[in-house]
């Protein structure tokens, strides 16, 4: 199945008014050489029917866990059925990027809504249209504080999503930057005093994620000063966004650049993307964070309308002097986020105190296991660490019963062994979470 | 039309939290924030207020939309469905490598298909978007250099290259040269010549160039480039053009990127998700992102250990979802269905140029592929009208206006690209409307300027946006 409408009728035609004879004229600046002779090396074409039976046949050898205590940068949350249905219509996914804004008012007011709704959310003044996701979005605020302030030197704290930091590295060597860690941590917190022994006036921006990647809540206003003192940049990252909805935005904190992974809004786990890369900043970085930004204006009979603005940002007008070189965002996954947002509502800050409670609860019920016990005492959200008999066993016995386990802290972190995350949304019952407990006791 | 917020009453909800049936826990309050001022709405205006709005919006389904350079191809719905399969949604990037074995072999199998479609050794899945991929593959050269130990500080572009090539290459660190087109829109060789030397990384080519046109010196463009030991990158996101019919592999070039939301027809969604994936000869792929994937006796795995990796660009594997959706056309099309993709772009742009040539200046007169790049300059000239307003009264009849003002090095330029997935009728009554606007630029030039008509908004003020810039809602 190609597509193509054309009839053999249509095409000569059509060759007719071009004035060739064939199809192959239309090619004559290839090489002849450098035609390929024979087709392509691929299976053949297949009919809906087909393609269907065979995509199914795909999608059956996963194996998709009732039960997941797995978090870990992507989280399995209920989206409204009203999310599908409004990203599903074609209106809206078969469009492009805003660039007619007279018959795009419908994506450009949504953006408009969205961009309001994360800095509510994250307490900033400002939110762009989307990144790629949260970990290349802290990737870019990094870069974007080098620029900014002229220096080389970044920090992360090793608390931040391992996959996020190594994100970091890469765009930090690209641009010549140098990237420390810290990893002292007190009650699974960046400690503030070490930070300030390895901060100097060298260094553009500190990263840090709250919660962090061990579940814990960073205390970002004991940071804030400490960062800014050196005239430095302080960037909070966000990997579960429901988490927004309870706990004390980052920016009424002191942060500089809120950047998240916004998967939780609505959007599925997809084996990793689509996601959504949320950018926020004060009003300081308006006119040079990068991504598209939308703003409210008139046309010319005073009507309120919306159009992609401050777009000197951009690399379409800027080219290598641009902040960023994106250009497609993650518009469609933005639409869902901010769907799911205005169907939770004020809800949104209850279902996050119900992630808290899931989660302490599982908590509580892990720690009556022999030889169980916690990592850190720092408050948490809905992901916790957890000092295990032995990790791999654990979550051998969790998937030998259908069960995804938590995150085996061993693997990234050495000093951590037999360390794992567990999660708990809203997604997990009561009898759930004892039929865990159950298997490993 | 009102916002969201402006539709909010205190109290109204389109969503029910589910009871607890776990204790309540309170965290300390120093930790809590104050209420969010979210919209509190009703489910039933909730849906009218997104379908109103998607209303408002123009995209593939509604009509034609020949926008240049962006392959607004159809998007078959069969690949929507597909990319809605549990199996594929509810996997969790950290699921053990046996519970993701259907998405493990999707990916290597889509890699292998972009192999063969593009004469490439290897590719990575990775990145997120076009601009991104890019990034990725300016990234596989810097660290091909430094691997070498040779310092190479500059990057060709030439003047007709999309905005993102010198933008990404300038997130490597590089200093961008700008190579000029010649008389006939290819690359100026002697330009070139001057320009390439050990200094020089590599040259950025988007081919089809920007202009629709194959660049006819390519076999000598590419000996010119590996003549001084620089990296041919191939900006991939015109493939469409020739997909089945020559290989970038084949032509010289050593890295790749695509656009999926391109050539390989997963929607554009607006703006993103896209997926832009980077294909590499042999001499690059020690240094793609990790993790790779790998087959071994029947099981998929990933594998992360590769120690001269640029590490990730993002965090997971990339847009899996894409992929399904790329995936699922390349077996629908299979290789006879690519290149008929391939040949009847080509033809249906090579068909609208030649019926629009009498009534517009044609940039290049030459066979184009997949797109063709007309001007108003006749227009302007002639009767005060000029792109931006042929754009406005094209969506008065329906159609979505082509890329306008791009590529730069054309005064006026609009650039059509119809995809292969228009008939011959909506071809005909797109020129049909093409030619009566150059008339009514004749005849009727006010109903031109006052354009568009029929749209809740009428040329917004652009200038006061940016001057006066709110971009978040205050009451």
């Amino acid at each position: 199945m190609d597509y193509v409408p054309h009839t053999g009728d249509d095409q000569k035609q059509m060759l007719g008014t071009i004035g060739v004879k064939s199809v192959e004229d239309l090619f004559v600046d290839i090489p002849s050489a450098l035609r390929l002779k024979n087709d392509l090396d691929l299976p053949s074409g297949l009919s809906e029917q087909e393609v269907s039976k065979l995509m199914k046949q795909l999608a059956g050898k996963n194996k998709i866990p009732s039960i997941s205590l797995m978090g870990a940068g992507a989280y399995r949350h209920y989206v409204p059925a009203i999310v599908s249905h409004i990203i599903g219509r074609s209106e809206f996914y078969t469009a492009y990027t805003p660039y007619q804004p007279e018959i795009s008012q419908g994506i450009l007011q949504a953006i408009f809504e969205y961009q309001t709704m994360i800095a509510r959310l994250t307490g900033m003044a400002v939110a762009n249209a989307s990144m790629y996701d949260g970990a290349s979005a802290m990737a870019e605020a990094a870069v974007l504080s080098c620029k900014t302030l002229g220096r080389k030197k970044l920090i992360t704290a090793c608390s931040v999503h391992p996959e996020w930091r190594k994100t970091v590295q890469t765009y930090a060597w690209a641009n010549g930057y140098e990237v420390v860690e810290i990893c002292s941590l007190a009650n699974g917190r960046v400690d503030p005093s070490i930070l300030e022994v390895t901060l100097d006036e060298t260094v553009a921006a500190v990263m840090i994620q709250s919660p962090n990647f061990f579940g814990v809540i960073e205390d970002v206003a004991a940071m804030a000063p400490v960062v800014h003192a050196k005239g430095a940049l302080l960037i909070v990252g966000v990997t579960e966004a429901t988490s927004l909805g309870l706990l004390k935005p980052a920016g009424e904190l002191g942060a500089d650049f809120v950047v998240g992974e916004g998967q939780s809004f609505g959007n599925a786990l997809n084996f990793g993307g689509p996601y959504l890369g949320i950018l926020a900043s004060t009003e300081a970085f308006m006119r040079k964070i990068p991504g598209r930004l939308v703003g409210e204006t008139t046309d010319k009979n005073g009507k309120r309308g919306f159009v992609l603005t401050l777009q000197t940002r951009e690399q379409h007008i800027r080219r290598e002097k641009a902040t960023s070189n994106i250009c497609s965002n993650e518009a469609l996954c933005m639409l869902a986020a901010a769907v799911y947002l205005s169907s939770l509502g004020k809800n949104l800050k209850e279902l996050a105190k119900l992630n808290v409670a899931k989660a302490a609860y599982l908590k509580s019920e892990l720690l009556k296991l022999p030889g169980w016990s916690a990592v850190f005492d720092g408050p948490t959200y809905n992901e916790f660490a957890l000092r295990v008999p032995d990790a791999r066993k654990v979550n051998e016995q969790l998937k030998a019963n259908g069960i995804l386990g938590g995150y085996d802290l061993g693997t990234v972190y050495p000093e951590y062994k037999n360390c794992v995350v567990f999660c708990a949304t809203e997604m997990l019952c009561k009898v759930e979470m004892d039929e865990v407990v159950g298997v490993l006791r | 039309m009102e916002l969201i917020f402006e539709k909010s009453r205190v109290g109204r909800r389109a969503s029910e939290i589910q009871g607890f049936d776990v204790p309540a826990v309170e965290l300390d309050a120093s930790l809590v924030r104050a209420e969010i001022d979210l919209p509190e709405v009703a489910e039933i205006d909730l849906v009218r207020h997104y379908t109103q709005l998607s209303r408002r919006n123009f995209g593939v389904d509604i009509g034609f939309y020949p926008l240049g350079s962006c392959t607004m191809k159809y998007n078959p719905k069969i690949n929507e469905d597909m990319a809605k399969l549990a199996g594929f949604t509810e996997a969790h990037p950290y699921a053990p490598e046996a519970w993701s074995q259907g998405s493990l072999q999707l990916m290597f199998e889509l890699e292998k298909d972009l192999r063969e479609i593009c004469g490439m050794d290897a590719f990575t899945l990775q990145p997120a978007a076009g601009a991104h991929g890019e990034l990725t593959g300016v990234m596989l050269i810097k660290k091909y250099f430094e691997k070498r130990g040779e310092k190479r500080s500059k990057m060709l572009i030439p003047d007709a290259a999309h905005g993102t090539n010198p933008a990404s290459s300038a997130l490597c660190g590089y200093e961008i040269v700008s190579v000029k087109s010649n008389a006939e829109g290819g690359l100026d060789l002697d330009s070139l010549r001057e320009l390439m030397t050990e200094e020089v990384a590599g040259l950025m080519l988007t081919n089809p160039n920007t202009l629709g046109l194959f660049e006819r010196n390519i076999t000598e463009v590419a000996k010119i480039v590996h003549a001084k030991g620089g990296l041919f990158y191939c900006d991939g996101a015109n493939t469409n053009a020739y997909m089945g019919i020559t290989r970038p592999g084949d032509l010289g070039f050593d890295v790749i990127q695509l656009n999926l939301h391109k050539s390989f027809s997963t929607p554009h969604g607006g703006g993103g998700p896209g997926s832009g994936p980077v294909g590499v000869k042999q001499i690059l792929t020690d240094f793609l992102p990790v993790p790779r994937i790998e087959l071994n006796d029947g099981v998929y795995s990933f594998v992360g250990d590769k120690p001269d990796s640029i590490g990730k660009m993002k965090a997971f594997y990339g847009n899996f979802g894409v992929m399904v959706k790329a995936f699922t056309y390349i077996r629908s099309l299979g290789a006879k269905g690519l290149k008929r993709a391939a040949e009847n772009a080509v033809l249906n742009a090579n068909y609208v140029m030649a019926r629009l040539s009498p009534h517009f200046d044609v940039a290049y007169q030459r066979v184009c592929m997949h797109e063709c790049v007309l001007t108003s300059e006749k227009q302007v000239r002639e009767n005060g009208i000029n792109t931006k307003d042929i754009a406005k009264r094209m969506i008065d009849y329906g159609i979505h206006p082509p890329t306008i003002y791009f590529p730069m090095i054309v005064h006026e330029a609009m650039m059509f690209e119809p995809t292969e997935t228009e008939s011959k009728e909506t071809l005909d009554e797109f020129c049909d409307v093409m030619i009566e606007i150059a008339g009514e630029a004749k005849t009727n030039p006010q109903i031109i300027h006052d354009a568009p008509l029929t749209t809740p908004v009428n040329r917004l003020d652009e200038v006061k946006a940016a001057r006066e810039p709110r971009v978040v809602y205050q009451k």
